[in-house]
């Protein structure tokens, strides 16, 4: 039994950690949500040279050639560090989609750039407010360009290209749904900043007014891999979120243990440990859950869809309870704008959205589980 | 990161599997596997008849306290192939439930604390199921805090060097069936109450005990009271330094986490069996989508607590002991399993009431699983305990302020209101 990161990627995951102690303190996301910047430009920089932004990208492509497991581990440090950048949209979702449907032109086009952190790639699919399901895919695609409004795309604003998710035959199902490569710098595109409830990562509505684009994968093929690449994204989003619950946890550790009241540290009253041992618990239950998508994501295994709904659903949980009773634990400072807390707890809220609900992912986990259990 | 034996331990699991196919009482493997929830079904036999064969012919063949030294009568065998055992012996593991204190916590103490002769003497045919053991600790005034316990050792008037005992204990497993225990007393009221307690090893059969079953709130009675009426027990059956009874009763406590065996049960797989199963006016239960995002929750509980598992099992194997991060275990499972059987019954609505497992849905598994999970909560440490020793050990928070630490154990106040 071996259930554990090696130590080559345990060392990863260090290097990652000092890189981000470094260049990403809690100031970095401060200063995006404060400032102008819809993005940390320089951090971004840095994670392209250490080769961050291209660690399951291939060799032949410009990337680090290595495999889940390294992903996820810099997945939660980046976590950790609320880091403002375009991470999960390029890396998790850009390059993921690109990887399972690009053709040779569209990886040679997109990947040693990606990799290079010299484009932003991101997915636009959300056209209303609700659960997206395929009735909801109304942007058009016909004859290589592209009509519609695509709302709230994450780092929409930044992105040099966009996966759209498009309608390519008349109807309302799956079927008439497909992936096109969008180039956001081409004529017919139009893009507004959304204000959302975590400024620190930037999100635009984008029109295209018969922007140009083509298709990525079959056509008709777009619903299937939009299910695929989710399932990916969802165990590399549970560590980031991993990363941030242990953050939080941290946090409310260190204050309870500092802060006195009635002559002793808060960290001394039961109501305040059990609230921190509660929060230790989502946390673990959260990471050993990750682990089971980590090793479902990095062996191909058939278990992956229920395996990445259950790293989804688990750290969802523990991000959003940890981050919350970190205010908890802070008492009044934690709703100060000057205290960290609501960095956390803005992300944690943002992260239990981005790739669908909670209740979606419950859902699913459930009904996954009910197709093995009716195939077993 | 995988879920393989090294190839030592591939070649311990064959060993182990080969021996099962050859020796395991096959006779009652049916029965065993469709045991109702807490109690082990053999059919018709005598529990206690085939629970001691079974150990018996195990411990013959070096299959008994497989991590104990050989010369105790066990294996000295590593803690991963501890595990891998009891992964093997799988349904049949219940078969040993009666001997889980005995080996599990008043062996290691033994192990610890007892002369060689004493060792050569009672841990072998503790091994083998010859003889039973139970744990004399909790007591109506000491239970979270075990070191209020007020049972009165004091020294024989007569010279001897006996010790004379007098008190009463409660909620110990099996003391009825049981042929030994470890008692834990209190030696001097006249220091703080960690500095006065004594362990002793002693027969059950000894004069002036009297066992008394509780009944408990769910009907069952698993537990007894047990009362000491000038019991005598010999110094030599002294378990370490006078007043050092409550270092010795840590080494006891400590082995308890040692045994993490096959993880705890939050009731999950049989509550989906039942949703998949289950017709209500607008489908099946797991057609319901407020159905599936509550079972969500209790999965995810399930499978984190199943995947810790494995990750302290790769601790294990890597050589490590396992620290006071597993008692998450019993916290996550205790009250999902309550949550479980309330919500088991509520999907049933008024049929849910009927307690007849030959009428209710799922042979009345979980009414009797709602009556039994307060138990699961409190037993071992309750869920309260079970976070301070987290939020204290895990974390590093400070250790709750204690008014009576420095106080004379017979000075402490008794009663709440004055």
């Amino acid at each position: 039994m071996n259930f554990e990161f090696s130590d080559e990627q345990k060392e990863l995951k260090a290097q990652a950690r000092r890189f981000l102690d470094a260049k990403c303190p809690t100031t970095a996301a401060r200063a995006v949500l404060e400032g102008p910047q819809s993005y940390d430009a320089e951090l971004w920089k840095g994670l392209a040279e250490m080769g961050f932004l291209g660690v399951v990208i291939p060799e032949e492509y410009g990337g680090l050639g290595l495999g889940y497991l390294e992903q996820c581990v810099i997945a939660e440090e980046m976590g950790r560090a609320i880091a403002p950048v375009p991470f999960s949209s390029s890396v998790f979702l850009a390059t993921e989609f690109l990887l399972a449907a690009g053709s040779a032109g569209q990886k040679s086009a997109w990947l040693p750039k990606l990799a290079a952190g010299e484009a932003i790639g991101t997915f636009a699919q959300v056209e209303g407010v609700g659960a997206v399901s395929p009735k909801a895919i109304q942007a058009r695609f016909e004859g290589g360009k592209v009509n519609g409004t695509k709302r709230v795309v994450a780092d929409g604003d930044i992105a040099d290209f966009a996966v759209v998710a498009v309608r390519t035959a008349s109807g309302q199902d799956a079927r008439g749904v497909s992936l096109a490569l969008v180039d956001l710098k081409g004529p017919g595109v139009t893009r507004t900043v959304v204000e959302t409830i975590d400024p620190t990562r930037s999100h635009a509505d984008i029109t295209f007014d018969g922007a140009t684009a083509e298709l990525l994968g079959a056509a008709g093929e777009g619903w299937s891999l939009i299910s695929q690449v989710f399932d990916r994204a969802a165990v590399l989003t549970a560590f980031e979120q991993i990363g941030g619950a242990d953050r939080a946890l941290e946090m409310a550790r260190d204050y309870a243990l500092d802060r006195m009241a009635f002559g002793r540290p808060i960290g001394s009253f039961q109501a305040i440990k059990h609230m921190l041992a509660d929060m230790y618990v989502s946390a673990t239950l959260a990471r050993s859950n990750g682990y089971y998508g980590a090793w479902a994501l990095s062996t191909g295994a058939a278990e992956l869809p229920e395996a990445a709904a259950s790293s989804r659903v688990a750290a969802t949980q523990a991000f959003q309870h940890c981050a919350k009773n970190n205010i908890q634990v802070h008492g009044g400072m934690g709703f100060t704008w000057a205290f960290d807390c609501h960095l956390f707890y803005r992300r944690s809220n943002l992260l239990a959205l981005n790739l669908g609900s909670l209740s979606q992912w419950e859902d699913a986990l459930i009904e996954r589980m009910r197709a093995r259990n009716t195939a077993a | 990161m995988n879920f393989d034996d090294t190839p030592e331990e591939a070649a311990f699991r064959a060993e182990v599997r080969a021996w099962l196919d050859a020796n395991a009482p096959r006779q009652y493997l049916e029965a065993l596997q469709t045991s109702g929830f807490g109690n082990m079904n053999i059919g018709d036999a005598d529990p206690m008849a085939v629970s001691k064969a079974w150990q018996k012919k195990k411990a013959e063949a070096g299959w008994a306290c497989l991590h104990w030294p050989k010369e105790y009568g066990g294996r000295g065998a590593t803690p991963i192939q501890r595990v891998i055992w009891q992964q093997e012996e799988g349904a049949y593991g219940a078969l040993g439930g009666i001997f889980i204190i005995g080996h599990g916590m008043c062996g290691p103490t033994m192990m610890a604390f007892a002369s060689e002769e004493q060792k050569r003497r009672y841990l072998p045919p503790l091994a083998a199921g010859e003889e039973i053991w139970c744990q004399l600790f909790s007591e109506p005034a000491g239970g979270s805090d075990l070191a209020g316990l007020r049972t009165k050792a004091e020294k024989a008037t007569d010279g001897s060097g006996d010790w004379i005992i007098n008190g009463q204990k409660i909620w110990t497993s099996g003391a009825h069936y049981s042929d030994m225990a470890i008692l834990i007393t209190r030696t001097d009221p006249t220091v703080p109450k960690h500095k006065g307690l004594t362990m002793f090893f002693l027969s059950m059969k000894s004069p002036g005990i009297e066992i008394r079953p509780i009944k408990q709130a769910n009907g069952q009675s698993g537990f007894n009271e047990v009362f000491f009426n000038d019991v005598r027990i010999p110094d030599a059956q002294r378990l370490g330094a006078v007043g050092d009874g409550w270092k010795v009763s840590l080494t006891t406590l400590m082995n308890e986490r040692l045994s993490i065996g096959s993880g705890m049960s939050t009731g999950f797989p049989e509550l989906f069996d039942l949703c998949c199963r289950l017709e209500t006016p607008d489908g099946l239960a797991i057609d319901d989508r407020a159905v599936r995002s509550k079972l969500a929750t209790w999965a995810i509980r399930t499978t984190g607590l199943k995947y810790n598992g494995f990750r302290s099992l790769s601790a294990i194997s890597r050589g490590e002991t396992p620290g006071p991060e597993n008692s998450i275990g019993k916290l996550v499972a205790g009250p999902t399993m309550q949550e479980i059987a309330t919500f088991a019954l509520d999907l049933q609505a008024q049929a849910g009431v009927i307690n007849d497992p030959e009428l209710a849905a799922a042979n009345a598994r979980f009414q009797a699983m709602l009556l039994r999970s307060p138990a699961t909560r409190v037993e071992g440490g309750t869920d309260e305990i079970l976070r301070n020793i987290i939020a204290e050990r895990v974390l590093g928070l400070p250790a709750d302020v204690r008014v009576d630490k420095d106080v004379p154990f017979n000075k402490i106040p008794t009663s709440g209101r004055g």
